[in-house]
């Protein structure tokens, strides 16, 4: 039984009820960070790392939190621990760190964090907190990941700074799509993850406020068109 | 001088603008985007709350926690830079606490309209990125002042061209899997892309 609901923790977060594709959460660094494949993983190490420990902690202290400061009171421990993630990228990929400039710090603001913590970690056990947040952070990567691999092999022709198409400046056959490199194509490849999403799955399509019903104003429009 | 700002203002407002260059704020703005009235108060909140902690956090990074910075009380070798987060976060937490009381208890007009949007802005990237950004572009306070203006001031104006183009959108007829998020997420990269052509306009 205790088995089971484990299982669904992890497992929904993918695809279901994916943090970025459903949710709109945590879009922001989604979209800036994924030129290339190797820094998206670090970004998306760094996330999940924080997520899942800000709601076990958040988790373990949530019967002594006042409703009225708990805001306060998640930011400082997302905090924290962001902070501690900036020290050790720093410490040890310095690189990286500086590609990814202010969007370690970002993560405080990231809303799957705040989300996860205000709508799970403050209501469930720690270790199944801690498990939601792995796999709210797994979706997230999921999606960067996705988006990362997509615009580094067809915007550079590398993955992970390897060559896998050769360019036809270096004497290849593939011409690079200058569009992938520049970061709004992002927002486009997301769009259409979503659209392949909701294909697959039906119930997450949005109702429209209104709906056009069937023959009504269009054939007089074709018409009046017609005559002037 | 005046030039100086100036440009500092457009950089921020055109060239790097905070939502549509740096993708910052997009949870809200993609979220709130879906009638003008909204977009707009959550506009002004944001240049509200840019306008007063990016000033804020520049005093307290360049007087508390810059290398060094800390001379004036007798401590110059100390380096308090790795608190920066936490402080930023903690003074944009009370900021928009404080505004809020304040709104309530001598401006109920506006309470009423910004009051609904100021807590959604704690957790909004758009502020925090905008003063890391400040504090990767070492401003002087003076600049700090302009370029949180300009900050807030770009995000209003792009949710709010959002805002327009998704009211015009409402009858339209979108495929299934792409209506609300997805067609969002497109007319937003285009926007970006249009917004691509400000970039290496300096005056």
């Amino acid at each position: 039984m205790m088995g089971k609901r484990y299982k669904q923790v992890l497992f929904r977060p993918l695809i279901e009820e994916n943090p970025i594709t459903l949710q709109i959460l945590g879009i922001c660094s989604a979209l800036a960070v994924t030129s290339n494949l190797s820094v998206t993983l670090i970004m998306c190490l760094a996330l999940t790392a924080v997520v899942s420990f800000s709601n076990l902690f958040i988790s373990i202290i949530r019967k002594h939190i006042p409703n009225s400061v708990r805001i306060i009171i998640q930011m400082t421990i997302i905090a924290s621990l962001v902070i501690v993630v900036d020290e050790l990228l720093k410490a040890y990929d310095y690189e990286t760190s500086k590609k990814l400039t202010v969007f370690v710090g970002l993560i405080i603001t990231n809303c799957i964090v705040m989300g996860r913590a205000e709508t799970f970690a403050m209501k469930e056990k720690p270790l199944i907190s801690f498990v939601d947040g792995l796999a709210n952070g797994l979706g997230y990567s999921l999606i960067l990941i996705t988006v990362a691999i997509v615009r580094e092999l067809f915007g550079y022709g590398t993955l992970m700074g390897y060559e896998l198409l050769p360019l036809i400046s270096n004497g290849g056959w593939y011409q690079p799509n200058n569009l992938l490199v520049l970061p709004p194509s992002s927002f486009i490849l997301i769009g259409l993850m979503i659209w392949a999403i909701r294909t697959y799955k039906k119930d997450q399509i949005e109702v429209n406020d209104f709906n056009v019903s069937p023959h009504t104003t269009a054939p007089d429009l074709n018409k009046r068109e017609l005559n002037v | 001088m005046f030039e100086h700002y100036l440009n500092i203002f457009v950089t921020s407002v055109f060239i790097e603008n905070i939502a549509l260059s740096l993708f910052l704020g997009m949870c809200t703005f993609i979220a709130i985007s879906k009638k003008i009235d909204a977009a707009f108060g959550l506009g002004i909140a944001v240049i509200v709350v840019c306008l007063i902690t990016v000033p804020l956090n520049n005093l307290i990074f360049n007087i508390i926690l810059k290398d060094g910075a800390l001379a004036w009380a007798g401590y110059p070798d100390v380096n308090l830079e790795f608190l920066k987060f936490i402080s930023f976060i903690g003074v944009i937490a009370a900021v928009v606490q404080i505004l809020e009381m304040f709104l309530d208890r001598f401006v109920p007009a506006l309470y009423t309209t910004l009051g609904l949007f100021l807590p959604l802005i704690t957790v909004n990237c758009a502020i925090l990125g905008a003063t890391l950004f400040m504090i990767e572009k070492d401003l002087m306070f003076g600049e700090s002042v302009v370029y949180g203006f300009g900050a807030g001031f770009g995000w209003a104006m792009a949710i709010v061209v959002l805002a327009g183009i998704k009211e015009k959108l409402k009858y339209s007829d979108i495929p299934e899997g792409l209506r609300g998020l997805g067609i969002t997420f497109l007319i937003v990269g285009l926007m970006s892309f249009g917004f691509m052509s400000f970039g290496g306009i300096s005056l």
